[in-house]
């Protein structure tokens, strides 16, 4: 999946990955794409996971995880690194997700369980702010439920962002005109149409 | 000066900005000193709920917090947080974390408010004003100020310039100046004129007191 999500990403585009499964692209964009990853703790052309000496507790990602930086780098507070989001700078951001809807509303930060802690990050600004918004998921939860659904039944993170969703089993495109079936793995748009709610061309 | 005297500005009932993003910029050692200090009653302005033990950790396990305002309270080692919360000790203001750090720069600048696009739409837009600018929707947000920052800087000079390490300086050039009373926590002090002019990145202006632990 991240293979797949990496091969979308325009050469010098800057992106934001998201904690967990979208970190992982990183580790496919091609040598020499010119993309710069941007972390919303405040910098720009963040390198990979730091190891050994190279750990820095001064220098980690959103995920608070140890990082490197590459040449190019830059440092940034955060009220300046959230401007970059909201303001249009970023090209495209990758995101995690409960649920996405047919119309692109999206949610991720909270299951809206009563016992829950709500905790939303920066994913709220990123969802709004970003030209661009890719999200990685599974295509069916655990019980089998379809997570790209006709509309939200989790609390939203933002509405009508996401333009493109990618699967285990399938990518679409999502836009004014609806759902697209991208591309198909080990699956059919037919045996899709029929498991989900979601009209897909 | 040290940080016992420092944190002394801080009283009962105050808001008190935490700098870091989990433990990187988090000025660990001004917050023993505010746990030694004793105010109580705080709400506490901060990207993270605590992590682990130590830090913003030790202020609300030692009961002086009765409420935090921050985008990320829940995560693996928050512990302290997570039973307070449960428990019904503590109160949580959840904020988007670009609104958060634009509230208090709104603070530090003198805006009375502004619009963000960010929360349209989610349960976060709940009891906000909705402004439609240019065909889009906006929140009307408030600035976030104040009664004291605790902030992490890499150098000060003896002025109060600062110049923060890495992803360290996160929420700390904003905190500094969103508040009446800024207590830097740094690695070392150097004499006026050691710092290039053109890499400081909070002037002394917004600095009030100097720790180095």
């Amino acid at each position: 999946m991240a293979e797949v999500v990496a091969r979308d990403i325009p050469d010098g585009a800057y992106v934001n990955l998201g904690i967990g499964q979208p970190t992982m692209v990183a580790s496919y964009l091609r040598p020499g794409s010119g993309v710069v990853l941007h972390t919303e703790n405040g910098m720009l052309n963040m390198g990979p996971l730091a190891t050994g000496d190279e750990i820095d507790p001064d220098l980690t990602n959103a995920g608070k995880q140890p990082v490197t930086e590459l040449p190019g780098a830059s440092y940034f507070h955060h009220a300046d690194s959230f401007a970059m989001m909201r303001g249009g700078h970023l090209d495209v951001c990758i995101m995690g997700a409960f649920q996405v809807s047919a119309t692109g509303d999206l949610a991720n930060w909270s299951t809206g369980a009563p016992d829950a802690i709500p905790a939303v990050g920066g994913a709220m600004d990123l969802a709004i702010g970003a030209k661009q918004v890719f999200v990685m998921m599974t295509l069916f939860a655990k019980d089998g439920k379809p997570k790209l659904v006709p509309s939200c039944t989790y609390p939203l993170t933002g509405r009508a962002c996401v333009s493109r969703v990618y699967t285990d089993v399938a990518t679409f495109a999502l836009s004014p005109d609806g759902v697209r079936v991208v591309e198909t793995f080990g699956t059919t748009a037919g045996e899709l149409a029929a498991r989900l709610d979601v009209p897909l061309s | 000066m040290p940080a016992g005297e420092a944190v002394r500005a801080v009283r009962d009932g105050d808001t008190v900005l935490v700098g870091g993003f989990g433990m990187a910029g988090m000025p660990v050692e001004l917050i023993d000193a505010l746990i030694e200090h004793g105010a109580g009653d705080l709400t506490i302005v901060s990207n993270n709920a605590g992590n682990g033990d130590t830090g913003l950790a030790a202020l609300l396990a030692a009961g002086r917090v009765r409420k935090v305002v921050c985008s990320f309270p829940r995560q693996s080692d928050s512990w302290v947080f997570d039973g307070l919360y449960r428990a019904g000790k503590i109160e949580l203001e959840v904020v988007p974390q670009g609104n958060l750090a634009e509230r208090m720069r709104a603070a530090g600048a003198g805006i009375g408010a502004f619009y963000s696009p960010t929360a349209v739409g989610t349960p976060l837009a709940e009891g906000k004003e909705v402004r439609v600018i240019d065909g889009r929707e906006y929140l009307l947000e408030y600035p976030i100020r104040g009664d004291v920052a605790l902030i992490k800087a890499h150098l000060a000079d003896r002025m109060g310039n600062l110049v923060y390490r890495k992803t360290a300086r996160n929420f700390g050039p904003v905190m500094a100046t969103a508040a009446a009373v800024t207590i830097a926590q740094v690695s070392r002090v150097v004499e006026v004129g050691e710092l290039d002019p053109e890499a400081v990145v909070t002037p002394a202006i917004y600095v009030n007191r100097v720790v180095v632990p």
